[in-house]
């Protein structure tokens, strides 16, 4: 009785909050968009029945997403800037865990500390700080222009660039943090043993040292493409309106169009693209478990 | 048998404390107890004994309420408790990682039973002071677990499951986390305890030294179902089977055809060109049955002469010395290859030893040191 | 280790600095006289006053605050139930997918399941409000919550939990007197998590708040899209202080009690 209890409250809430709610997004993709309240049609009703509800149902906005340009390419490039972003955080990140997990012993916590306080700082004041770095009078132009690098202002906000500066900035704790604690793990005679055995120490790191933390690469890699894939903050305060991305792309279908319908299928969409990285992730996790064992 | 002896089991009138009748324990498709029955009776100190994954832990937490058999049937006091709820049993355990609260001191934690009962705070802080004094561990009260020594900690342990003052105090390899000297020193006080308080214990070990030490009866577990339930003198001295002299302590196993050659002596013929073994053995034998003789090394006795008189006889080179301080083992080689192991104590200082690497040496044990098994 | 190399010292100072450059620069400019976030005029404290008198974000600052504590201590209660069935409870039928569910949202973009729970809301005609935004807080912090505390739990030395039922407790007393207090910590932490992820969205927000419910992150974008204001920097720079402030000290409490129970254990041993 108590065990049933304990199950089914969060159970209960999370099929009414979580799971329910994806299959309200999956119906109102398949309706269309209405001059009403709620904005789309069918609404399902006892009188008509279920037939005639499904009946009305169909694929059109699916299709409508296919001929307009806007999205595929929205899709296509949200994929290329996660994409990127995510090769970026792994080149600064790697050598920033590796750096962590090599120092001084007495160090460690207040790295590791120094590395969790942005996690804990607003995600929106961190993407505010770039703005007034990167615009056209900005701190960073001040800088390069003072050192004479470059005699005119350049333009990095509101461009891509801008948005891979936040990317790479706010995530990289997400790939620092699963790197580290692989390193660190890692034992150190390890390295010794492969030097013992000939190995140059560059041709000990990538011999040794990379593939043992290659369950921390991946794991930081996913847990930095999943949600830049869906990213709307970062591209909506500094990617300005020449960057396209899906949840940017979602939200104004949204509060500006007013499409419901149509805002319904591009999350699906998007659902159905984050799958397969969200797959493979989970399917890592087990893997560096077990290796634990 | 002498009337002063402790041995209720031998007493066909008296009641079992503990009666465990056809219990079976399945999980999944793993049956971790087999049809088992056994009997456990009152002021006992009883060992359940094996190697790991014999079952010998499932036994006792199935004595606990922590898990319920598939089938059979489990009494306490005559009663059937395998309904019974952990919580409301007569039995305590001491658990093998201690289990010690570490957010409570060990006074808290000698009380926390106590608490649950609801006994009234005089009588409570006069028991658990008893426990205390019983354990020695006055000094220690106001500490928590992690400010006190693994010794110290096992001590606290064992107060808390002894001071609801249990009808059955279960011990789950209580002695597992301690180094060799204070396992010794603490085998001794369990005992001493057990004595002053009466109450019944069941250990689980996989340590036979330990269970020998401190048992008034040993349970031998294999593959969820008992081998042989004897004192431990009987267990060493007549074990039932080739498993149970092995698993406890040192043997010679020697495999032969028998021939009767009088009432209980038999003759045993295992190697060609060697002299046919004499032995005894109050179990029948057929005529040309295999059989496995076992003899423990401290039986067989070494010697660089050829001995007089003795009913066994074998030559052979010595292979190995195992030095033990006190003793030493021989490993001695004979001509047909088979190696047997002799103990001796060292009386004499090692530099006076008659015999050694590579000398030739005379084995030789009466009919009854070794036992006629045959399984 | 000491074979940290100058590689390693420039790696760390160049990250470093790359975290954290920007936040010193959005504290410093807070202080600005100036109205230009970009030209240094002198050290002032009056966007400070400024942001005190602004009603609109002391109002969306309760509200937020309200969200915060409703849904993280809800997310705790439910996040910390959701672990223990997760550890404990072995196996049910659906029991892939309530794991599932518990996973899903940590990944799941925020603009999904903010639409997903909006067009829920909608569809059960709630008032969209500080109870919707509370809801949706609590669904996706619970996720969170329950990961931090199963992650404690199955490191947990269940014989703790029976010693206790050996003892005489009943399973509830089992829990509250020996579990909880023993999984504190990370239940703390768990509940710390939700509040900041509270504090901090803003997307699921957006969806599921009405007009009447405006949160900070909200009140924040839509200030911060005309472009930077020294406000919002005083704003940010409060914010950092106290997460500074909380971090520094729970690290250091932590790393003290790390200390004094090493010290303890080591003389308990050599006192044996």
């Amino acid at each position: 009785m108590r065990k049933f209890f304990l199950i089914a409250v969060p159970y209960a809430w999370l099929l009414a909050l979580f799971l329910i709610p994806f299959f309200i997004v999956l119906k109102i993709s398949l309706s269309d968009v209405a001059l009403a309240r709620p904005p789309y049609v069918p609404q399902f009703s006892w009188d008509d029945g279920i037939m005639a509800f499904l009946r009305d149902l169909d694929f059109e906005n699916f299709v409508f997403l296919t001929e307009d340009s806007l999205y595929w390419k929205a899709y296509l490039s949200s994929v290329s800037i996660a994409g990127l972003s995510t090769i970026l955080t792994l080149t600064i990140g790697y050598p920033l865990a590796y750096g962590m997990a090599r120092a001084p012993e007495e160090w460690r916590a207040t790295l590791m500390m120094l590395i969790i306080l942005p996690f804990w700082t607003s995600f929106l004041i961190r993407v505010y700080a770039w703005m007034g770095i990167l615009s056209q009078e900005g701190l960073l132009n001040q800088f390069l222009m003072w050192t004479g690098l470059i005699s005119e202002p350049l333009m990095i906000l509101n461009t891509p660039t801008a948005v891979y500066i936040g990317i790479v900035y706010t995530y990289l704790p997400f790939m620092v943090l699963p790197i580290y604690s692989a390193l660190d793990r890692m034992d150190g005679s390890l390295i010794e043993a492969a030097e013992d055995l000939g190995c140059s120490r560059l041709s000990a790191f990538w011999l040794v040292t990379v593939p043992l933390s290659r369950n921390g690469i991946i794991a930081g890699c996913f847990l930095v493409f999943i949600p830049a894939l869906g990213e709307f903050v970062i591209p909506s305060l500094l990617g300005g309106s020449g960057t396209l991305m899906i949840g940017k792309v979602l939200w104004e279908e949204f509060f500006s169009n007013r499409d419901w319908p149509v805002a319904s299928a591009v999350a699906v969409i998007l659902l159905l693209i984050l799958v397969i990285p969200i797959v493979l992730f989970q399917r890592n996790q087990q893997d560096a478990e077990e290796a634990a064992k | 048998m002498n009337s002063t002896v402790f041995a209720p089991w031998e007493d066909p009138e008296k009641k079992p404390l503990i009666r465990f009748q056809n219990v079976t324990k399945k999980f999944g498709t793993f049956t971790a107890i087999d049809n088992l029955s056994l009997d456990i009776y009152e002021r006992e100190f009883f060992a359940l004994l094996g190697p790991s994954g014999c079952g010998k832990t499932t036994m006792m937490r199935m004595l606990a309420g922590f898990e319920t058999p598939t089938s059979g049937r489990i009494e306490l006091a005559g009663k059937n408790i395998i309904p019974v709820p952990p919580n409301k049993r007569a039995t305590n355990m001491m658990f093998q990682s201690y289990a010690l609260f570490p957010h409570l001191t060990v006074w808290d934690n000698i009380a926390f039973g106590l608490r649950r009962e609801g006994m009234e705070k005089d009588k409570m802080n006069a028991r658990v002071e008893e426990m205390l004094r019983l354990t020695r561990l006055e000094r220690f009260a106001k500490r928590k677990p992690h400010q006190i020594s693994g010794g110290q900690r096992q001590r606290v342990a064992l107060a808390r499951s002894l001071a609801k003052a249990p009808t059955l105090l279960l011990l789950d390899e209580p002695l597992g986390a301690l180094d060799a000297k204070l396992r010794q020193d603490t085998q001794f006080e369990l005992m001493d305890i057990q004595e002053k308080t009466g109450t019944t214990f069941v250990i689980v070990t996989h340590d036979q030294e330990e269970a020998m030490t401190v048992a008034s009866r040993i349970a031998v577990m294999d593959e969820g179902q008992l081998i042989q339930v004897a004192t431990p003198d009987r267990i060493y001295e007549t074990p039932v089977s080739v498993y149970v002299a092995d698993f406890i302590g040192d043997v010679n196993i020697i495999e032969g055809k028998t021939t009767l050659i009088e009432d209980g002596q038999y003759q045993i013929d295992w190697a060609e060109g060697q002299m046919p073994l004499h032995a005894a053995s109050s179990q029948p034998f057929d005529k040309g049955q295999t059989c496995f003789v076992a003899i423990r090394p401290e039986k067989v006795a070494i010697s660089a002469e050829k001995p007089q008189a003795a009913d066994n006889i074998v030559q052979g080179k010595v292979l190995d010395i195992a030095y033990l301080g006190n003793l030493s083992t021989y490993h001695v080689e004979l001509a047909d290859g088979t190696i047997i192991k002799s103990q001796t104590a060292n009386t004499r200082r090692i530099a006076r030893r008659s015999f050694t690497w590579g000398d030739t040496v005379w084995l030789s044990w009466t009919a009854t040191a070794g036992v006629m098994l045959a399984r | 280790m000491n074979r940290f190399s100058w590689f390693n010292a420039v790696s760390l100072t160049f990250g470093f600095a790359f975290l954290y450059i920007p936040m010193i620069i959005l504290v410093t400019y807070s202080f600005n006289e100036s109205k230009l976030v970009t030209v240094w005029a002198g050290f002032s404290t009056k966007w400070y006053g400024e942001l005190f008198r602004d009603q609109a974000f002391l109002d969306a600052a309760w509200v937020t605050l309200r969200v915060a504590v409703f849904s993280s201590t809800l997310a705790t209660i439910l996040g910390t139930m959701a672990a223990y069935v997760l550890i404990r409870a072995g196996r049910f039928t659906g029991r892939t997918l309530f794991s599932g569910m518990i996973y899903a949202p940590l990944v799941m973009p925020d603009v999904i399941t903010g639409l997903a729970l909006l067009l829920l809301f909608i569809g059960v005609g709630l008032d969209r409000g500080v109870l919707t935004v509370v809801l949706a807080h609590t669904t996706f912090a619970m996720c969170y919550v329950s990961v931090v505390v199963s992650s404690r739990l199955a490191t947990f030395d269940q014989s703790l939990e029976e010693a206790a039922l050996d003892l005489g407790c009943s399973p509830a007393q089992a829990f509250r007197l020996v579990t909880l207090p023993i999984i504190a910590p990370a239940v703390i932490s768990g509940w710390l998590l939700a509040f900041t992820l509270s504090l901090d969205d803003l997307v699921i927000a957006s969806f599921t708040t009405g007009p009447s419910a405006t949160t900070l992150p909200i009140k924040i974008f839509s200030a911060v899209r005309l472009g930077v204001s020294p406000e919002i920097n005083a704003l940010s720079t409060i914010m950092i202080g106290i997460v500074t402030a909380g971090v520094i000290t729970a690290s250091v409490i932590s790393k003290r009690n790390m200390v004094r129970q090493r010290r303890e254990e080591q003389a308990a041993a050599r006192a044996q």
